[in-house]
């Protein structure tokens, strides 16, 4: 792991369906501002910043780092803009996280966004040509078919999905930056949504979403100086880990992927956890599609394989639950693709900081517990996780 | 910072048309080739990184295909830039000093040859203001190779661009007594930096490179006896030679890409690794020293990666 790694400051910008007021450059430099003001900073105490997003094709910018450097302070700073499909948000705070680790850089500033209206992302992600045919129409085409696998194989009730989808909105009503707040949803209003990609109707799916988030990652000495400055406490990063395998290999489980198992092994291995269920206080969770949430509470340990669903069933992820997921309301109710694993990153330390708002987790706040961030993206292949807590690691 | 040395280097033989080859197709030799250089295993490798544009082939997530070619099961620790794989290495340098792991693969891979550059180039600027003209990249250059002319310098104010090239590259890179292990003499990365400077050419001195000299300075190109016997330089025009000699502080006495350079072959996204694979490569064969790789990215230089490699280490 190297030295040891705090959030000192995090940012987000509000997320909606157009931000018409504000160019790209605008976007993420109000988040990076929030960023920070919460550490007490400016961008002068910067060393270094790490960009993130998704395909160049989801706004038509190719290698965008170069125009946005004006715009993040990074004139004179190295920069670094990491693609790693959907969990690219996670992978970029780590990659942040890993130049303090190895003693390189103080204080960096990472930053991941998506604009969506400027473009179509189900075109951009339908497009193989030259090369091959697509099969699939959209990122929901192509996990619909391992959620119906995922259903089979556990033998899970048809209304689990709904469910997730009706919780994870009931949170976002806390959330002053969530994208959808549906004030008045309820299993009825879900079930009757239109089916997109048979079994997720539109209600289980996430938003096309414009936003950015940033956060101030900083080593022991700009930790103990940004709380002293701010009486803002850090969240220590206790363990931090990517993982990716192919996307086609016969054999390969794209239900349970073995990739995302051993991600969150290497991350539970540096954090000391053996429970996840107990050990974590909140955990935020890529969920883009609702059945993602038994699927993953499987991938992650916190069920046994084939009872993921139980969880979901018995109300235990939810936020009055023993072990609350997405909280924030997850990428089911905001997502800038590029930024949705980067907003887990940030509410998973925002939880254990104490500053997560109206959506709390009153256990989270209290500083025994661990917070889990978790993203994955392409194929379900590429993984980036941390656990964060306010004790240092 | 430990001692980490360049100690695998593989490329492509470079093409100037489109021979039909995927990016996997490209990706998968070249990883394989490096490999078998080191006597690594795959399950050996620590860390993997790479680099690569989704613009050059318009479509999005090209390095999905190639993580397929490099055998990552059991599943691997990995990431990667949408930048030259210049940066892919650096990622690489940065998380081998956690001290936890030892090796990393690094590769990069582009086909320039299926897109038309200017169009693409012209996508990485300012959107609102720049892109929309299409200045494209030969253009861009244009305007540094006037000033440079304007203000005395001996070179051509009309650039030419180099070909568009496919081609791949990989690098491993191993710490400590792992490089000692797999190469008798590893290529030490004794300073790696990077500075960005602003996107607007109208913000800078293009006589000068800012980002270029505070890179050298970081990475130590004068420090010690100073001498470069080679340095491998991502100039994709002759007059950003004369620039950057001076910004790094290169004297006559250095031979500046011997290998043919980016003029030659110019696999986007690959050209910057291939310089640190160059330049590492004079060490391992015994014909240098020390020498000096260099990789840009934007217009006029404005993102510059300077690595300085030695055959002795620093511990």
């Amino acid at each position: 792991m190297g030295n040891r790694c705090a959030v000192i400051g995090v940012g987000q910008t509000a997320y909606r369906t157009k931000r018409a007021d504000v160019s790209l450059a605008g976007l993420v430099r109000e988040a990076a501002l929030r960023a920070l003001e919460d550490a007490g900073l400016t961008f002068a105490d910067i060393d270094s910043v790490v960009l993130g997003k998704a395909p160049d094709m989801f706004e038509g910018v190719a290698t965008p780092e170069l125009y946005l450097a004006d715009a993040l302070g990074a004139a004179g700073k190295p920069m670094m803009r990491v693609h790693t499909a959907g969990s690219v948000g996670g992978s970029t705070a780590l990659v942040g996280t890993s130049q303090v680790q190895a003693g390189v850089h103080e204080r960096v500033l990472v930053v991941a966004f998506e604009k969506q209206s400027e473009s179509n992302a189900t075109w951009a992600l339908s497009t193989h040509s030259p090369f091959s045919a697509s099969l699939v129409v959209g990122a929901g085409g192509y996990f619909a078919p391992y959620i119906r696998a995922y259903i089979r194989q556990s033998g899970a009730p048809g209304n689990i999905g709904m469910m997730v989808a009706v919780k994870d909105r009931i949170n976002a009503l806390r959330n002053p930056y969530a994208h959808l707040k549906i004030p008045n949803i309820d299993l009825a209003m879900v079930e009757e949504s239109m089916m997109l990609w048979d079994p997720i109707r539109y209600l289980e799916t996430c938003p096309s979403s414009d936003g950015a988030v940033a956060m101030v990652l900083g080593s022991e000495r700009a930790a103990a100086a940004a709380a002293a400055a701010t009486g803002r406490r850090p969240a220590w990063v206790h363990g931090a880990a990517m993982r990716s395998e192919p996307m086609g290999m016969a054999g390969r489980d794209s239900v349970d992927p073995r990739a995302g198992r051993d991600c969150a092994a290497d991350v539970y291995r540096q954090a000391g956890v053996t429970e996840p269920r107990r050990q974590f206080a909140a955990a935020e969770v890529y969920v883009p599609f609702s059945w993602y949430e038994p699927m993953w509470l499987e991938n992650l340990g916190f069920a046994e394989k084939g009872a993921g669903w139980k969880l979901t069933e018995a109300g235990a992820t939810a936020f009055d639950g023993d072990i609350p997921w997405n909280p924030s309301g997850g990428v089911l109710s905001s997502n800038p693709i590029g930024a949705s694993g980067m907003i887990r990153f940030a509410e998973a330390a925002q939880q254990v900081r104490g500053q997560a708002g109206e959506h709390q987790v009153a256990a989270a706040a209290d500083g025994s517990r661990l917070a889990l961030g978790h993203a994955y993206g392409g194929g379900s292949q590429f993984f980036a996780m941390w656990a964060v807590g306010a004790n240092k690691p | 910072m430990r001692d980490v040395a360049v100690v695998g280097f593989a490329q492509s033989e470079h093409s100037f048309s489109d021979l039909g080859w995927t990016e996997a197709d490209l990706v998968m030799p070249v990883v394989n080739e490096v490999l078998e250089t080191t006597g690594l295993k795959r399950s050996e490798i620590g860390f993997t990184c790479s680099g690569s544009n989704d613009y050059l082939v318009g479509t999005p997530f090209s390095f999905v295909a190639a993580l397929d070619t490099i055998g990552a099961w059991p599943p691997i620790a990995e990431s990667h830039v949408e930048q030259d794989a210049a940066w892919a290495l650096y990622e690489a340098w940065v998380r081998i000093q956690h001290g936890d792991i030892d090796t990393a693969l690094v590769y990069g891979f582009g086909k320039g040859t299926v897109g038309d550059h200017v169009g693409i180039s012209s996508l990485g600027y300012d959107p609102y203001y720049l892109a929309p003209l299409v200045p494209g990249h030969v253009a861009m250059a244009g305007l540094q190779a006037r000033a440079l002319k304007d203000a005395g310098f001996d070179v051509d104010p009309d650039p030419t661009a180099p070909p568009a090239t496919d081609g791949a590259a990989a690098v491993i890179l191993a710490a400590g007594d792992v490089a000692r292990r797999v190469r008798a003499r590893p290529a030490w990365i004794t300073g790696i930096d990077h500075r960005i400077e602003p996107h607007s050419v109208g913000a800078r001195d293009l006589t000068r490179s800012d980002s270029a000299r505070q890179a050298a300075e970081r990475a130590g190109v004068g420090s010690g006896s100073g001498a470069v016997d080679f340095a491998e330089l991502h100039t994709r025009f002759d007059h950003e030679e004369v620039l950057l000699r001076r910004e790094l502080g290169l004297d006559e006495k250095t031979v500046v890409n011997a290998s043919g350079g980016p003029r030659k072959a110019d696999p986007i996204m690959a050209t910057g690794l291939i310089r640190i694979g160059e330049a590492a490569a004079r060490i391992h064969d015994g014909s240098a020293g020390r020498t000096v790789a260099h990789a840009t990215a934007g217009p006029c230089l404005q993102h510059n990666l300077v690595c300085v490699l030695d055959s002795e280490g620093q511990d």
